[in-house]
C-alpha cells in the first residue's frame, strides 16, 4: 500500500514517535469512552422515564379543567369586585363524551383514542385501608393503547372485559392487603359507594405510584362509584403518530373542543425538565473531557512541529506548499484521533456492557443503559472533529514557517 | 559547457532589513547567469551573500528589483507558484544537510520527486538510486539519514538537490562543514553537473580554491557586486 507523499510523511512521523502518538491517542480514547458512556447512560435514563410516563399517559389528554369564578363586573368603566374566588366547576364530566370521542377518532392524525372515568378509590380489608385511584376503562381498548398485558403478573386483561364485578389491581395493593387472584376486595369511593369486587388481574409496572395505588374497573362500575349516569366521562386519551411532535395536534384538537387539551409533555413537565437538566449536564461534562483530550493532541503536535522545524523548512524549500504542510500535520492528528476514537468506542462499549449487567434494584432493576448506534456515531464523529480542530491550528503554524529564517540560523 | 542561454537574471536588486535599524543589505545587484555555468559568490562575512542567494531562491520575496528565472519574471508570483518553480527547477544544498532523520537516504532523495508527481514511485526510486550512485552512496541508500557521516550526509543532500534534474542548483557554503577530501568530491560533482549535464550551479563559498576553480566568481562587498 502506497500513500501520497504527504500522508507517507505523516505516517512516518507518527510511527517513529510511537510514544507521543500513543499518549495523544490515549487522551482521545478516554475522552471518547467517557463521552459515549455518559451519553448512553443519560439516554438510557431518559428512555426509562419516558417508558414510565407512557405506561399511564397517552400522547394527548382531554379533560375538563377547574374553572375559577371571575370578577363580577357590571360595566366597562366600573370597579371590578372579586368576591371570594373559588372553583365553580360543578362536575368533572365532559358533556356528550361519545360524540366528542367519535369526532376525535375521525381526525386523520389520531391513531387511537379512548374514554376514561377516574375516581378516588379506597381499598379495604378489615381495619386496613389504602388510598388510591381507580380508572374506569374499556379494558381491551385501554390495554391496546398502553400495552398493559406486558405488565400483568396474574390473571389477564380479557377477564375484566364486560365483567362489572371484576377489578385489576396493582401488585403493591395485592401484597399489602394479602389478596390474590380470585379473592374479593372491598373498594369504596369518596362518594360513599362501597362495592365488593373480584380480583381478575394483578399488574406490576415497576413504578410504585401505580403499583401501590392504581386499579382498573369497567367504565360503568366507575360511573357507579361516582354516582353518575352512563354518559359521565372524565378524560379522553388520544395517541398520535409522533409523540415528540404533539404540539400541532394539540392545536388542531383544541379547535374541535373547548375542554383542556394537554400533551404528555405538559402533563409531565417536571419529569421532563429534570431529564433535560441531567442530559445537559452529562453532555457538558463529557464534552469538556473530550475537549481536554483534544488538547493532548494539540500539545504533542505543537511539540513535534517545534522539533521538526528544520524538516518543515527543507520541505518548503524543495517545493512543498503550505497546504501540503497543513495536510501532513492534520493527517498526523487524524491518525492519532482515529486510533484514540476507535479504541475509545471499544472501551465505551465494554463499559456499557458491564453497566447494563449491574442491578441497582428498586423499580429500575438493571441499569437502563443500552447500545445505541446514533450515540456511537455521534461520539465517533465528534472525536474526529475535535482532533481535526486540535490538529489544524498547530498545522497552520507549521505551514507559516519561513524557511529563510530557519536556514539563516 | 557555458552557453549563451540565460537561466537567471537580476536587475537592480536592493533589499533592506528594518530590524534593529534600517539597513541596506543588497544594493543595486545586477548580473546574469548562463546555462551550464558554475558560478561562485564570494565576499567577506556579512557582505550579504546568503541574503542574495535567498532572494535568488524565490524563498525571500521581500526585495526591490527584477528577478527572472528561466525567462520567467518571478516578482509578484504567488507563494504556491514559487514552490512549484523551486520544486521543478531549483535544487538546494546548504551548509547543514537538512535531511529528515527518520527517513532512509533513499527516501530523502525521493521526496522532492514524489512531490513533483511526474513519475511513478518505482521510477522515482530508480532515479534516486542513480543519483546516489553518482555520489558513490548506493550502498548507503537504505540506511536512516541520521546514521551517516557528515560528508556522506552532505552528498545525500546533493543527490536530493539533483533528483528533479533542476536547471539550477543553489548552494550556501556547501563545503563549509567538510574536510578537504570531501570538499574535493563535492567540487568535482558540481563541475560534472555543470559541464557534463549542463546544469547551472550558483554556490556561496568562503573557500578560495573552490571559488578560484569555478567558471566565474562574483564578489560582494557591503551588498554591492564589486567584481
Ligand atoms: N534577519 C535579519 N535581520 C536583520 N539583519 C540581518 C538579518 N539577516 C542578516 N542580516 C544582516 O545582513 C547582513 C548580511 O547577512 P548575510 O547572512 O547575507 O551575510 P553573509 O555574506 O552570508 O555572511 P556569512 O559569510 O557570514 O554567511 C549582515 O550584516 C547581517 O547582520
Ligand atoms: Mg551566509
Amino acid at each position: 500500500m502506497r500513500f501520497p507523499v504527504n500522508y507517507d510523511i505523516a505516517i512516518t512521523h507518527v510511527v517513529t514517535r510511537k510514544k507521543q502518538t500513543l499518549v495523544a491517542a490515549l487522551g482521545v480514547t478516554i475522552g471518547v469512552a467517557i463521552y459515549l458512556f455518559m451519553n448512553s447512560l443519560s439516554s438510557g435514563f431518559s428512555s426509562y422515564s419516558r417508558n414510565n410516563i407512557f405506561q399511564t399517559n397517552a400522547h394527548i389528554k382531554i379533560y375538563k379543567n377547574d374553572e375559577i369564578s371571575s370578577p363580577l363586573t357590571q360595566h366597562k368603566n366600573s370597579v371590578s369586585v372579586i368576591l371570594n374566588p373559588q372553583i365553580t366547576t360543578l362536575s368533572k364530566t365532559l358533556i356528550n363524551p361519545n360524540t366528542l370521542l367519535d369526532k376525535i377518532k375521525k381526525e386523520p392524525y389520531i391513531t387511537n383514542a379512548i374514554a376514561q372515568v377516574d375516581f378516588s378509590a379506597f381499598y379495604n380489608r378489615g381495619n386496613t385501608q389504602i388510598k388510591g385511584s381507580g380508572s374506569g376503562v374499556n379494558m381491551l381498548q385501554y390495554a391496546a393503547m398502553f400495552n398493559t398485558p406486558k405488565y400483568m403478573v396474574a390473571g389477564s386483561v380479557q377477564d375484566l372485559q364486560g365483567n362489572l364485578n371484576g377489578i385489576i389491581i396493582g401488585k403493591g395493593i395485592s401484597e399489602k392487603l394479602n389478596l390474590g387472584l380470585g379473592d374479593n376486595i372491598t373498594v369504596s369511593s369518596s362518594y360513599n359507594v362501597t362495592k365488593v369486587l373480584r380480583i381478575v388481574g394483578i399488574f406490576n409496572m415497576g413504578n410504585s405510584i401505580s403499583d401501590d395505588s392504581k386499579c382498573y374497573v369497567n367504565i360503568s362500575t366507575a360511573q357507579q362509584f361516582l354516582k353518575q349516569g352512563n354518559s359521565y366521562v372524565t378524560t379522553i386519551y388520544a395517541n398520535t403518530p409522533d409523540p415528540d411532535n404533539t404540539q400541532p395536534y394539540v392545536k388542531k384538537l383544541q379547535n374541535i373542543t373547548n375542554y383542556t387539551v394537554e400533551d404528555w409533555k405538559t402533563t409531565n413537565a417536571d419529569v421532563i425538565s429534570g431529564d433535560n437538566t441531567r442530559k445537559t449536564m452529562m453532555n457538558a461534562i463529557s464534552f469538556s473531557i473530550l475537549v481536554v483530550a483534544a488538547f493532548g493532541i494539540y500539545n504533542i503536535l505543537s511539540a513535534t512541529i517545534s522539533q521538526k522545524i528544520n524538516d518543515i523548512a527543507i520541505l518548503k524549500a524543495t517545493g512543498f506548499k503550505s497546504k501540503d504542510v497543513i495536510r501532513i500535520f492534520v493527517a498526523e492528528a487524524l491518525i492519532m484521533g482515529l486510533i484514540g476514537t476507535t479504541v475509545g468506542l471499544c472501551i465505551g462499549a465494554i463499559l456499557i456492557k458491564i453497566m447494563s449487567g449491574v442491578y441497582i434494584g428498586g423499580p429500575v432493576g438493571y441499569f437502563p443503559i443500552h447500545f445505541e448506534a446514533p450515540i456511537f456515531v455521534r461520539s465517533f464523529v465528534l472525536g474526529l472533529i475535535i482532533t481535526l480542530c486540535a490538529g489544524y491550528f498547530p498545522a497552520k503554524k507549521a505551514a507559516s514557517v519561513d524557511p529563510v529564517e530557519i536556514f539563516r540560523r | 559547457m557555458k552557453s549563451n542561454e540565460l537561466v537567471l537574471k537580476t536587475q537592480n536588486i536592493e533589499k533592506y532589513f528594518y530590524d534593529p535599524i534600517q539597513f541596506k543589505v543588497l544594493d543595486n545587484v545586477s548580473f546574469e547567469v548562463y546555462k551550464g555555468e558554475f558560478l561562485t559568490l564570494v565576499g567577506k562575512s556579512g557582505s550579504g551573500k546568503s541574503t542574495l542567494l535567498y532572494c535568488l531562491s524565490t524563498m525571500d520575496t521581500k526585495f526591490n528589483g527584477d528577478l527572472e528565472i528561466l525567462g520567467e519574471k518571478i516578482n509578484g508570483k504567488k507563494i504556491d507558484d514559487l514552490a512549484e518553480i523551486r520544486n521543478q527547477h531549483i535544487g538546494f544544498v546548504f551548509q547543514f544537510h537538512y535531511l529528515l532523520p527518520e527517513f532512509s537516504c533513499l527516501k530523502n532523495v525521493m521526496l522532492p520527486a514524489l512531490k513533483l508527481g511526474k513519475y511513478t514511485y518505482e521510477e522515482v526510486e530508480e532515479k534516486a538510486y542513480q543519483k546516489l550512485d553518482i555520489l558513490g552512496l548506493r550502498d548507503q541508500a537504505l540506511k536512516p539519514a541520521s546514521k551517516l557521516s557528515g560528508g556522506q550526509q552532505q552528498r545525500v543532500s546533493i543527490a536530493r538537490a539533483m533528483i528533479n534534474n533542476p536547471q539550477i542548483i543553489m548552494c550556501d557554503e556547501p563545503t563549509g562543514n567538510l574536510d578537504s577530501k570531501n570538499t574535493n568530491i563535492v567540487f568535482d560533482i558540481f563541475k560534472q553537473l555543470a559541464h557534463d549535464f549542463n546544469q547551472t550551479i550558483i554556490a556561496v563559498t568562503h573557500d578560495n580554491d573552490f571559488a578560484a576553480n569555478s567558471d566565474r566568481t562574483i564578489e560582494l562587498a557591503d551588498g554591492r557586486v564589486i567584481n
